[in-house]
């Protein structure tokens, strides 16, 4: 079993949600049943520009669809991935070529060879988390359906 | 690192126990939570309903669902168990019925220890015959008749860490380990343990179900229930389509696929509580969380309260057996010094000779005791279960459950211990035919 901690440290977490603005979701489908269209929505509806990377998809929530990250025409903050884990490596070199700033991978999707391609190329690597989920536990409203957030503070926050 | 970010820390338990679930109210600054008395919310836009009404967004609708109030009393116990989350409900039974609602349909089987509640028994019986499921009860005691009541169709096994009112301690990591080879969950009542004590979570269990009325409400004024998971439970391994199928019951979503870990939770809330509908009050959730704040000292003094009661009663000659599991020569040592190292608890029976009239006499005898049904206050609580909480159990069951004719139940409170054993005197002069 690969030890993740390393790509699980709430401090780098915590920098990426709040430094990406706009989110290529690899594997984002149209179903709204599925794990990767509740990610897109959420993310959309907070704020984050969300560009669908998909080659089975014309369009999802609103916002064209591209084949490949090496397609999308313009600068992408974070890359998102909800695929098997063997076509994370492929996916890390595209997002060192493009320019991310980080390399996220959603629960399941396991690559330390991956991980290792991302980081060597100067990207932070979030792995076996959920985009929702995380940005829910630290700036989001997680807690109204009784999670436990491990978030335990004093300090009053903004409205 | 901005100042903005939340620091990450493995508080210790006490922390948690006064913080986890409470951060100070946006709007006012509030620093206690505030009591949420309302039944429902307004929508910012239609756009924003229907993203919480899709399960898309994190956000209210209506109290019968989820409440802040609530959610905090969630989120802080599920904190304090080692759970991803908790769901409250009405009453303890509340809870642990709907947890069995969510994962069974008819034709499957559950094993359930022969030592539980009585309360328990009785409701396990009723479901199965409601829901056609079969039941089958066993010695918790022994891991091979766990093993041996497992079949095909078994879904679910349950027992509680400290049996109402035998004492028994469960081996949690030997039943765990038939449950997961089974391919079905571990469900364990905390209630008596409380997670100051034990945190079956770390032993393999996978969800855990509270009567937080006892001594997580620590003071006997409201009833309520929760369901802890532990999110480590796999309801896609091909026995759960009830949890891992697509929904009808929710247009079609599939919970475990869409929440991963989150996904028994999630319908637990939004399917089982929202239609069988027995949530807790925001004002006892904040009784709850108050309760709460200070479980660890309390759980430490009804502890050691119940230890010298129990030392004191295992002395007497007129009593013939103390059931406490904390006694160093008890059958339930190794497993107390293994599951309970901080103490098993301050509820325990023990057992008169004379039978059914000398436990009602010594129950005649006593002033300070409450005689009432529960256990867990601050105030010490007697009970003869015979009469009382078990009386809907033939023989068989009552022996099967530990109890015998004179056998007495007592929840040790927070009171000076001496003064505790000057009431037990009294219960037994008046057994003896001397008391007033």
């Amino acid at each position: 079993m690969t030890d993740l901690s390393a790509y699980q440290d709430p401090e780098v977490i915590q920098r990426v949600l709040h430094q990406a603005r706009t989110v290529a979701i690899v594997g984002l489908s149209s179903n709204v049943l599925r794990a990767s269209n509740f990610v897109g929505f959420y993310a959309a509806r907070h704020g984050y520009r969300v560009i669908p990377v998909n080659p089975r998809e014309e369009e999802v929530l609103g916002e064209r669809s591209y084949p490949s990250l090496s397609d999308v025409p313009e600068p992408v903050d974070l890359v998102d991935v909800f695929r098997a884990p063997d076509a994370v490596p492929g996916i890390a070199r595209e997002a060192v070529a493009t320019g991310a700033r980080a390399l996220w991978l959603q629960f399941g999707v396991i690559s330390p060879e991956g991980a290792e391609i991302a980081t060597g190329g100067g990207l932070a690597v979030v792995m076996d988390r959920c985009f929702k989920i995380e940005h829910a536990r630290y700036i989001g409203r997680m807690h109204v359906l009784g999670f436990d957030t491990g978030v335990i503070s004093a300090r009053r926050q903004a409205p | 690192m901005s100042d903005d970010y939340q620091r990450i820390r493995e508080f210790g338990f006490h922390t948690r126990a006064v913080h986890a679930g409470a951060r100070p109210e946006p709007t006012t600054g509030a620093r206690a939570v505030p009591i949420y008395q309302t039944s429902s919310y307004v929508f910012e836009d239609p756009e924003s309903a229907a993203a919480y009404f899709n399960l898309q967004e994190y956000g209210n609708t209506y109290s019968r669902i989820m409440n802040p109030t609530v959610a905090a009393l969630e989120e802080r116990l599920a904190n304090l168990e080692g759970g991803i989350g908790a769901v409250a409900f009405a009453s303890g039974l509340a809870a642990q019925s709907s947890a069995l609602f969510t994962m069974l349909v008819p034709g499957d089987h559950m094993v359930a220890s022969a030592a539980l509640y009585g309360g328990t028994v009785t409701q396990l019986k009723h479901l199965a015959r409601k829901l056609s499921v079969e039941l089958t009860f066993v010695d918790p005691d022994s891991p091979a008749d766990w093993a041996g009541a497992v079949r095909d169709e078994t879904r679910v096994l349950f027992a509680e860490t400290i049996g109402n009112p035998g004492g028994n301690v469960l081996d949690i990591k030997a039943v765990a380990a038939i449950a997961h080879d089974a391919g079905v969950p571990l469900l364990v009542d905390n209630t008596f343990a409380t997670p100051y004590l034990c945190r079956p979570i770390e032993w393999g269990a996978d969800i855990v179900v509270h009567s937080v009325t006892k001594f997580i409400g620590g003071h006997g004024t409201s009833i309520g229930g929760a369901v802890v998971d532990s999110g480590e439970f796999d309801w896609s391994n091909g026995k759960f389509a009830i949890v891992a199928d697509p929904s009808p019951a929710y247009h079609g979503l599939a919970f475990h696929e869409t929440f991963g870990s989150y996904g028994y939770l999630m319908k637990l809330r939004a399917e089982t509580l929202r239609d069988l509908g027995g949530a807790m009050s925001p004002l006892n959730a904040f009784l709850f969380m108050q309760g709460l704040e200070t479980l660890p000292l309390r759980m430490e003094r009804h502890v050691s309260n119940a230890m010298t009661v129990a030392g004191w009663l295992s002395e007497r000659d007129d009593v013939a057996g103390v059931r406490h599991p904390g006694l160093p020569d008890g059958p339930y040592a190794p497993l107390t010094a293994k599951y309970l190292p901080k103490g098993a608890g301050a509820v325990f029976c023990f057992d008169l000779d004379g039978g059914r009239e000398a436990g009602q006499d010594f129950i005649r005898g006593v002033r300070l005791f409450s005689h009432l049904a529960n256990v867990g206050d601050a105030k010490s609580l007697i009970i003869h279960p015979a009469s009382t909480t078990h009386r809907q159990l033939g023989d068989d069951e009552l022996a099967a459950a530990g109890i015998g004719p004179g056998t007495i139940r007592l929840s040790i409170g927070i009171e000076d211990p001496q003064d505790l054993i000057w009431d037990l005197e009294q219960g037994f002069a008046r057994m003896h035919g001397n008391g007033t």
